[in-house]
């Protein structure tokens, strides 16, 4: 195991580890909402925010981080008071986020778009001590929020007109949920890079989603699978020269066809069975007959009115 | 504190009946009395406590006035029926009183605190009117349903006695062989019949349902008919909305029946007339707009 052996190595697979942990765990809330492409839209938004870094000479990770975040409260805002087109505004913030990132890379003194290529796409090897730090910071609080609050988040997530009638604070729950992923997208940036970073929060779950029937099974085999592939696609990178970022997508999306594929006969097995055990139930009392079978009672032919 | 505004209210059409009525099933019900009796009404409200009251309120869609000042009130052990085409607001008006629509005007109190300053959600079960009960992702019924105690436990930690109810809320409704299995992969019918559990799951004294009944095959019918005589005979007070009173009918104490954002009836329920009137009708048809033709449905007659 010689690759080991190397400082930036240990570092670039903590990095991936954290970034295979948080972002699926974030990203089946947001599958769960069906707003599977708001990790993208934090991702346009944050590079505003790697371009501000450059430009003011700060953390372009910690900058990120803010930008995002400011960037995931105005979407929630915008899906609370602007019913109408708001996917316009919607699109004028992720393309706006976009531009304004080109705009102040190339503002910065000796800044160019090449700066912003590792953050684009990720640059597992350049990964610093400080960005480690910040990425454990980071992904800690992200994973004391999705699992701390599952319960919470689910019911927000699953049904948010019954969950205000259980009480729960769905506002505050919704802003938390798109602080916690413009987190998670400034996480893994550095791993996968901004474009690609929804493809890690979505695809995980959905390949889940063809083994599972629970949310909690759904939750832990996003997680595990999404673990599997970052530390795959970092130690293929390491052996073979292909980037980390593109890797590890490409193998998300292969672990979602290989379990597409092996889920129909499962499904149809389990069909089988439950079969069999209604078939069961029926032999057992098989005088009573299954009220959906009976026929209701229809209008007598001596009825006069009609609709 | 004001005066009680129950007092100087005019009382229902029928105090008596209705009195009679919920003493009568209490006692031909107590028998089935199931889970959470021990638990509900610990404050032990009167009988004359409106547990809903609206007063005059307004409300707006999108600038478009669809509730233009509705008066209505559900006392404690009544079960009322909001009925009236579609388009007359009665989805609107309950969606006021949980604080989904915002008011432009008038008062609602739950349990007699205004609806701004009530916390206590624990005491109200919604069954918010939906075909679906499932998600973007694959959960289970118990996990659904549990979503529904959320507002008893506290910091979102499920307990032993939390399990139980929601194991219970799934037997009252008859799902408990499918406990464990996706809501993706239940009918329509048995998808209404886990949210009813998930509103049942806090052992509610009062249960707001917006159109229980829509798309529900024939055996869940029975079933939800069964489970909602079971929480009369207990007690709870229900607001419901209708389309038509179908299999729910001998449970229904007064009606509201509202058209075009105002309360056109509120008294006993009216007798169903024509087609609807026949055993085993099912109110099935595509829906015109709610004028094109006299209506028939024998509610607004």
């Amino acid at each position: 195991m010689d690759i080991l052996d190397y400082a930036f190595m240990q570092r670039a697979l903590l990095a991936a580890v954290l970034v295979g942990i948080t972002a699926p765990a974030v990203g089946i809330y947001l599958v769960q909402r069906r707003q599977a492409l708001m990790g993208d839209g934090i991702g346009h938004v944050a590079m505003t925010g790697v371009g501000l870094g450059f430009l003011l000479s700060t953390s372009p990770v910690w900058m990120a981080t803010a930008v995002s975040v400011l960037g995931a409260v105005l979407m929630e805002l915008i899906r609370w008071y602007g019913r109408t087109r708001g996917d316009i505004a919607l699109a004028m913030l992720f393309y706006g986020g976009m531009a304004g990132g080109v705009m102040f890379i190339n503002l910065a003194p000796g800044g160019s778009n090449a700066n912003l290529t590792s953050y684009l796409f990720g640059s597992l090897s350049t990964v610093s001590e400080s960005d480690v730090t910040a990425i454990c910071l980071l992904a800690a609080l992200v994973v004391l929020v999705t699992l701390g609050l599952r319960r919470q988040l689910f019911a927000v997530s699953q049904d948010e007109e019954f969950a205000r009638v259980t009480g729960l604070p769905v506002r505050a729950l919704n802003l938390l949920t798109a602080v916690t992923a413009a987190v998670t997208v400034t996480v893994a940036m550095r791993v996968v890079g901004l474009l690609l970073v929804s493809a890690l929060m979505v695809v995980p779950v959905a390949a889940a989603q063809q083994l599972s029937r629970s949310f909690a099974a759904t939750f832990v085999i996003a997680v595990a699978l999404g673990v599997s592939v970052t530390i795959g696609g970092t130690v293929t990178s390491y052996y073979q020269d292909v980037p980390p970022g593109a890797t590890i997508v490409l193998l998300t999306i292969g672990a979602f066809i290989v379990l597409t594929v092996l889920a129909a006969p499962l499904n149809r097995r389990r069909a089988r069975a439950a079969a069999r055990a209604a078939a069961g139930d029926v032999a057992g009392d098989a005088a009573q007959e299954p009220a959906e079978c009976a026929i209701p009672a229809t209008r007598s032919a001596t009825g006069k009115a009609g609709v | 504190m004001k005066p009680e505004p129950a007092t100087t209210e005019p009382a229902t059409a029928e105090p008596g009946t209705d009195e009679s009525r919920t003493a009568q099933s209490r006692t031909a019900e107590s028998a089935v009395a199931g889970p959470g009796t021990a638990t509900r009404g610990t404050s032990e409200p009167s009988p004359a406590e409106p547990v809903i009251s609206l007063r005059g309120v307004t409300a707006e869609l999108g600038s478009r006035p669809v509730l233009r000042g509705i008066d209505l009130t559900v006392r404690h052990g009544e079960v009322v029926a909001l009925l009236g085409a579609n388009g007359s607001g009665k989805s609107t008006a309950v969606r006021t009183v949980i604080g989904q629509v915002p008011v432009t005007g008038g008062e609602i109190e739950l349990f007699g605190t205004p609806r701004r300053r009530f916390r206590d959600w624990a005491r109200v079960g919604y069954v918010p009117q939906r075909t679906t009960a499932a998600g973007g992702v694959p959960a289970t019924v118990t996990e659904v349903v549990s979503s529904g105690r959320l507002s008893r436990a506290r910091f979102g930690i499920l307990r032993k006695a939390d399990r139980e109810a929601v194991r219970q809320a799934i037997e009252l409704v008859g799902m408990a062989d499918r406990a464990k299995d996706s809501v993706d992969a239940l009918s329509g019918g048995q998808h209404q019949r886990v949210l009813i559990a998930r509103a049942l799951a806090a052992q509610p004294e009062l249960l707001i349902m917006d159109e229980p009944m829509a798309g529900v095959d024939l055996a869940s019918q029975e079933v939800l008919a069964e489970t909602l005589r079971v929480q009369v005979a207990q007690g709870a007070s229900v607001l419901l909305v209708l389309h038509e009173l179908g299999p729910l009918e001998p449970l229904i104490d007064r009606a509201v029946v509202l058209r075009d954002g105002c309360v056109l009836h509120d008294g006993p329920p009216p007798a169903a007339v024509g087609q609807h009137a026949l055993p085993g009708h099912d109110h099935v048809h595509p829906h015109a707009a709610h004028d094109a033709e006299p209506l028939r449905t024998g509610l607004l007659s």
